[in-house]
């Protein structure tokens, strides 16, 4: 499944990264510590969070994560969301706290 | 091969450059990409340990054809017991720091989850030099 198929059936905003909504979802990754990110996702997967700096772009930069969704109506910050312009990475959005949206992304990707 | 990287303590906009910087280094000289994944946690933990730990710091990565060596050495307040500090979960990150998902105390076993060999080295007051050592062949 790709990102762009999740966004269309989960009606997410898409802020930013565009040029990355065919990436391949794997997996998902439901985390706010970063370090706990960094040290178990894994490539692919989509990462469900409410954190909105530039950080979490470099994370998902580093493990190669396929898109980035921000929970309960946050927006990312304007440097997160031109880093994810550069590194095509998508940065999306849900008014869902993060057990619903992690949820509902789990059934899509586990039918 | 050698390379260096300066990195500012408490500039959060800035971390991980050096670790996304090396990452494409590892990439173009083809290095199994298990082992890039290993390096790139192990590296941008201690890069962020830099930034919001220390006030300055320098990477120097050293590679060749049997290893990859990360030696961090910062200007910080070091630290005070270094086995207290590798336990999981302990941290002295401030509040600002924690809002921002870091300061969790996972970043030095995240470190040592990754790396070969780690050796951490601190004076307090002056500061802390890590080594981190991967192993390119096993």
């Amino acid at each position: 499944m790709k990102v762009k198929d999740i966004v269309d059936l989960l009606g997410l905003k898409v802020f930013s990264g565009t040029e990355g909504l065919n990436r391949e979802v794997e997996g998902g990754y439901t985390s706010d510590l970063l370090s706990d990110v960094m040290g178990h996702s894994e490539a692919g997967q989509i990462w469900v969070t409410l954190q909105t700096h530039k950080n979490v772009m470099a994370i998902a930069s580093l493990k190669e994560l396929a898109a980035i969704v921000l929970v309960k109506g946050f927006e990312p910050e304007p440097d997160c969301l031109a880093q994810s312009n550069i590194e095509g990475i998508p940065m999306l959005g849900t008014e869902d706290e993060s057990f619903e949206i992690t949820g509902k992304i789990y059934n899509l990707l586990h039918p | 091969m050698h390379f260096e990287y300066i990195i500012d303590g408490g500039n959060f906009a800035k971390a991980g450059t050096a670790s996304s910087l090396f990452k494409k280094v590892l990439k173009q000289l083809n290095v199994d990409p298990k082992l890039i994944k290993r390096t790139v946690v192990a590296l941008y933990e201690a890069e962020v340990n830099i930034v919001a730990h220390a006030y300055n710091g320098v990477i120097r990565i050293d590679i060749d054809t049997e290893r990859i060596y990360i030696n961090l050495t910062d200007k910080g307040p070091g630290i005070p017991d270094i086995e207290l500090a590798m336990q999981k979960g302990y941290s002295t990150a401030t509040p600002e720091v924690r809002e921002m998902g870091f300061g969790a105390g996972m970043g030095l076993s995240n470190i040592k989850a990754n790396a070969d060999k780690l050796k951490i080295q601190s004076e307090v007051g002056k500061g802390t030099t890590v080594e981190i050592e991967i192993l390119l062949k096993g």
